[in-house]
């Protein structure tokens, strides 16, 4: 089990170096001078110099590449010269929507796909899988963006249940800041629940047709009762690795669903950073991005390691 | 292989995806008007007899725009796929078919890849290039070539261990032309069946990052793009937005319908090992 | 009245019947053995009894328990399975929830079915396996603790008939008569009944009382084992009876002495991959091997699983590489997978499963023709010429040669494969198992074959089984093998008349005796 634990656990330091590595050196191969791109084809010889100074790029390669990732593990992301702020914090800020987005989203794509998928396997081939499958098909061929705008339109504008968009911060009032992410968060939802339900429920069929099951009825033990005392666990096998998968696209989803609904979070951060050419914000929220992404792999792969016995036990006599 | 008949979900998938397909080719020689034609007084009407779904905020033709948009989100998407496809599977059947360090090298190669959603390598290129709808189809191509290496990788797999390659290698066969004499004609069902669902998912993020701005530019057009357009006016004018979001989901839902078609035709069993992989 | 009685059944899928008017009865604590090939329905007639038909199969005629017919509901029919039988079926590994502990999966019958507590550890103690096993997983037990954990769990409920589907084909030859004792020492002491179902006709006939033989869901013919083994009244039972004893081939040609293939120390060692290699003491699969092969000669490497015949069969045919040692071939020393161009089309393999060594996608003229590539003087028309005459050779049609390999039935295939060894006319032939794959009544024809081929070619067969029947059947001399060693030799007579090492003896005492 331990070997299994480092050998994850290294892997994931090591692509995150590596994604580090390809950041860095992507946004530094700018043709010519970066601290001219930033300001700009107008700027001044002075200016230019300034900020080059100021952004340390006299310094060697592997040395600023180095003093960024140490700057990072201890929490210094540089600085941002277009809002003059320190990047760890702006980014701080805009987490504090997008996080709570995406975990919500991800809950409630798992409350509503998981037991879908497993009534259209318990039901298979009656119309309630029938049409738990055809809304699914329709789910996954949704934009999540899309959806989101008529959400709006639906809830906001014709029933005025919920607003249409901008977010009140959690300590003025929390109560309106929830209700800001319940659309966004159903918007993201829909699409993974469907996949999820889709998953949920071939894996599920699969599990029925498997050798262990019969044993299990052999046993004495209906259908039913089989699949769920034995064939969930195993169902879940498959259905863990689509929702690593997932979360990292979720991730990337909350940064585009986010412009629908005005919400001040990480996208609107980068997207503005982009216009702006703030290239040291751009790559700090790139960097957070990324962990997030690789560290949800991980934390499946671990899970994996955790269900399934033939992975973390090896074969002892 | 079950018989070609018996699959209604294929035929309907591909004859609504060729449809499509059709409609953007033909809005390269024609559309009903030219799309950057700006016509401000004729802008915001519903469906009529001379602009047959409207015009957008600008007075520009709906129907040309839906044509030619769905030309563009098919392009980039198509592209994606080569270029996945195109470098995924012949990486993806080196791992199998040699194993050891360049197995290695490839799935680590991968896992970092899977570690770049399109939206995070568009970021990057936007950031550096500016943008265009060049930008997607790197970001959406890149995203897709370790989906295709997994799913090469792993069909040549399921097969290395059959005994006939052993038997081509006691012919005297090296391992590159079993990988291509056998291992590839084999996988090759698999690759198509996975294309169709790339293609189908290319279309989607197409969409996304052109909505964020990162992708296909004016004065072109593309599904994506009209959404971005219809942000600003959608509360009063929800027509803008309704109908490219309609056309994406008729698009990917007849692309999937294609891709489940086939995957059950040429073998059942497919089913649970087609991931949905996403590529947003 | 009996315990069981079966009446008229039949079951179908759609149109299709796959079991036709089967009847039979079962009395208390008596053993029944229904003898079939793949496809004789004898599976499902079993399924059929406990209700466990798949989705789609349409059952019709009476199945009596105890003279009350079987409950229709699921539930009912569920609990009564899991009360009154035991079932036993063939793949240990499969039919094992790998996710969760044997005990737990044994301590989940032990709970349904609430009778006389019989803990884990006695059940456990019962079947012959260590109590503390109830912890591990099922992949980290052996094929044969599998398979005592599927017993001790179908005993659990104290059920009065224990059913066995095919509960050995899966294990080795040693493991397999011990499993088999352990039912019968079982079924005796519980006095429970026993409904055995196997092709495998002397492992029917060491078990039972009874018999039935079904062939195409019918069944063909029923009776006590003796009088159906010794009188059989059905053509399709006296072929089976035929087939199973491999009698020998007769007088074959004379090794002319000449040393064909030698090996001399051969070693192969596997290193776990990994962080720690130099950790991790290798594991060693052949350990260091001699024998020589002469020409015309037949040799047979037999061992149970896992003792390196495979891995030294590879070694030979030039698909691995050995680590340390030396073969001699035609006089070219190599060391496996650098076995020269020039010498391997001398040097053919027949593998073991018909149905993994075609590629589907191709004719069976392709892969027929493969191995000519190693020939590449031949003109096309020469070439064409050489896969007619193999296939030929092997007693099918040149006509068949555009077909693709889903075509051809089992049998068949195998004969294709040998047709493709043969066609760069080698000199020596290695046969990794070449009939266990195959349906007992086809096995025989495919060993005549392979003896007159050899008759004809003038060949040399490097043979490699776990059947001590099909060895002694075709092989001059045998090499028994354990744990990568050599550990006995002899010609068929002096190693069954007088086996020497302890293995040998174990080996041939656990053949099972002829059937009549």
């Amino acid at each position: 089990m331990t070997l299994f634990l480092v050998r994850r656990l290294a892997g994931f330091a090591v692509t995150l170096l590596v994604a580090a590595a390809v950041i860095f050196f992507l946004l530094d191969l700018l043709p010519g001078n970066a601290a001219r791109f930033i300001l700009g084809m107008n700027a001044s010889p002075e200016a230019v110099a300034r900020l080059h100074a100021q952004l340390g790029l006299d310094a060697p390669a592997h040395e600023r590449f180095f003093g960024w990732i140490g700057g990072m593990l201890s929490g210094d992301f540089g600085m941002s010269y277009t809002q003059n702020a320190p990047v760890a914090q702006l980014i701080a800020e805009r987490l504090a929507v997008t996080l709570p987005l995406t975990v919500l989203a991800m809950v409630l794509s798992m409350a509503i796909g998981l037991p879908l998928g497993i009534l259209a396997a318990r039901r298979r081939g009656k119309p309630t899988d029938t049409g738990i499958m055809l809304l699914a098909q329709a789910g996954i061929a949704v934009p999540n963006f899309w959806f989101g705008m008529l959400l709006t339109l639906v809830f906001a504008v014709g029933l005025r249940w919920l607003p249409t968009g901008g977010f009140t911060p959690w300590n003025e009032d929390p109560a309106a800041a929830a209700r800001g992410l319940i659309l966004p968060g159903l918007a993201l939802a829909l699409p993974q629940a469907s996949i999820l339900a889709r998953v949920m429920r071939t894996a599920l069929i699969d599990v029925q047709g498997q050798d262990f099951i019969r044993t299990a009825r052999a046993k004495g033990m209906t259908m039913g009762e089989a699949v769920w005392r034995h064939g969930v666990r195993n169902a879940l096998l498959p259905v863990l690795t689509i929702l690593g998968l997932q979360f990292a696209f979720l991730i990337a989803g909350t940064i585009i669903v986010e412009n629908v609904f005005y919400l001040p979070g990480l996208g609107r951060l980068i997207f503005t950073a982009i216009s702006e050419r703030d290239l040291i914000l751009v790559r700090g929220a790139v960097i957070v991005l990324i962990i997030g992404v690789t560290l949800t792999m991980l934390l499946v792969d671990l899970a994996y390691g955790l269900v399934d016995p033939r992975l973390s036990q090896g074969a002892g006599r | 292989m079950t018989h070609w008949r018996l699959h209604p979900s294929l035929w309907l998938g591909l004859g609504a995806g060729l449809f499509f397909a059709l409609l953007a080719l033909v809005s390269l020689v024609w559309t009903p008007f030219p799309i950057e034609e700006i016509n401000i007084g004729r802008r915001f009407q519903g469906p009529g007899p001379v602009h047959w779904l409207g015009t957008d905020h600008l007075g520009r033709d709906m129907t040309s725009l839906i044509m030619a948009g769905t030309f563009t989100s098919f392009l980039v998407s198509a592209l994606a796929v080569a270029i996945g496809a195109g470098i995924g599977v012949p990486l993806g059947l080196l791992a199998a078919s040699w194993g050891g360090v360049p197995e290695w090298l490839v799935l680590r190669f991968s896992d970092f890849l899977f570690a770049f959603p399109a939206i995070i390598v568009a970021i990057l290129i936007t950031a550096l290039f500016g943008p265009g709808a060049i930008n997607a189809v790197l970001a959406i191509g890149i995203f897709n070539i370790p989906v295709f290496a997994r799913v090469a990788r792993g069909g040549a797999l399921s097969f290395k261990t059959l005994d006939f390659i052993a038997a081509a290698r006691l012919a005297g066969m090296g391992n590159g032309e079993i990988a291509f004499r056998h291992l590839l004609p084999n996988i090759m069902s698999l690759v198509i069946v996975q294309g169709t669902i790339q293609l189908s998912l290319g279309i989607l993020a197409e969409a996304g990052l052109s909505y964020v701005g990162l992708g296909t530019q004016p004065p072109a057009t593309s599904l994506g793009l009209m959404l971005r357009d219809a942000q600003g006016v959608f509360l009063i004018h929800p027509w803008l937005s309704v109908l490219p979001g309609l056309s994406i989901v008729a698009i990917v839902i007849a692309l999937n319908l294609a891709g489940d078609g086939l995957r059950d035709a040429i073998d059942p069993r497919l089913r649970a090992e087609s991931g949905t992989y996403g590529a947003a | 009245m009996a315990l069981l009685e079966v009446d008229n059944l039949s079951v179908r899928f759609g149109k299709r019947p796959v079991v036709a008017g089967v009847s039979f009865a079962i009395e208390r604590g008596e053993r029944f053995g229904i003898i079939g090939e793949s496809g004789s329905g004898k599976t499902l007639t079993a399924m059929a009894i406990t209700g466990l038909l798949p989705d789609g199969a349409r059952q019709e005629g009476d199945i009596r328990l105890d003279g009350e017919p079987l409950p229709r509901a699921e539930k009912p029919m569920a609990r009564l399975r899991g009360k009154r039988f035991g079932i036993v079926f063939q793949e240990p590994m499969t039919a094992l929830n790998p996710l969760m502990r044997v005990g737990e999966q044994i301590a989940e019958a032990v709970r349904l079915n609430q009778g006389p507590q019989a803990g884990v550890p006695q059940l456990l103690q019962e079947v012959g396996l260590d109590p503390a096993h109830a912890r591990r997983f099922p992949h980290q037990l052996s094929g044969g603790q599998r398979q005592r954990v599927m017993i001790a769990m179908a005993l659990a409920s104290q059920p009065d008939m224990l059913i066995a589907d095919e509960p050995t084909s899966a294990l080795d030859l040693i493991t397999q008569k011990r499993v088999l004792d352990l039912i019968a020492e079982i079924c005796t002491r519980r006095q429970m009944a026993l409904l055995f179902i196997s092709h495998d006709l002397k492992a029917v006939a060491a078990l039972c009382s009874r018999v039935a033989v079904m062939h195409d869901g019918k069944l063909i013919e029923a009776g006590p084992a003796d009088a159906v083994f010794r009188t059989p009244q059905a053509d399709y039972t006296r072929r089976l009876i035929a087939a199973s004893k491999l009698a020998s081939a007769g007088p074959a040609r004379r090794p002319d002495g000449e040393t064909l293939l030698e090996a001399r120390g051969l070693v192969r060692d596997y290193r776990h991959n990994g962080f720690w290699r130099w950790q991790e003491k290798p594991l060693r699969a052949v350990d260091g091997v001699s024998f020589s092969l002469s020409r015309g000669e037949c040799v047979a490497l037999v061992g149970p699983s896992g003792c390196g015949k495979t891995t030294l069969a590879r070694i030979i045919a030039g698909l691995d590489s050995a680590s340390g040692g030396e073969l001699v071939f035609e006089g070219e020393t190599y060391h496996g997978r650098d076995l020269p161009r020039g010498q391997r089309r001398d040097l053919s393999l027949v593998f073991q499963d018909p149905f993994g060594s075609f590629n589907p996608r191709q004719t069976i003229a392709q892969s027929v023709g493969e191995p000519l590539r190693l020939l590449p003087d031949l003109s096309p028309m020469d070439r064409h010429q050489r896969v007619v005459e193999a296939v030929a050779a092997v007693g099918l049609d040149a006509g068949m040669l555009e077909r693709y390999p889903h075509e051809f039935s089992g049998g068949q295939r195998q004969r294709l494969a040998i047709a493709r060894a043969l066609v760069t006319r080698p000199k020596l032939v290695v046969l990794d198992e070449p009939v266990s794959a195959l349906d007992v009544s086809v096995r025989g024809e495919v060993l005549a074959l392979l003896a007159r081929l050899r008759e004809e070619y003038g060949l040399s067969y490097l043979c490699i089984s776990h059947d001590l029947d099909m060895v002694r059947a075709i092989a001059d001399r045998i090499l028994v093998m354990e744990a990568g060693r050599i550990v006995e030799e002899g010609t068929p007579e002096t190693l069954f008349a007088q086996p020497q090492h302890r293995l040998t003896r174990e080996l041939v005492a656990a053949r099972l005796p002829d059937v009549a």
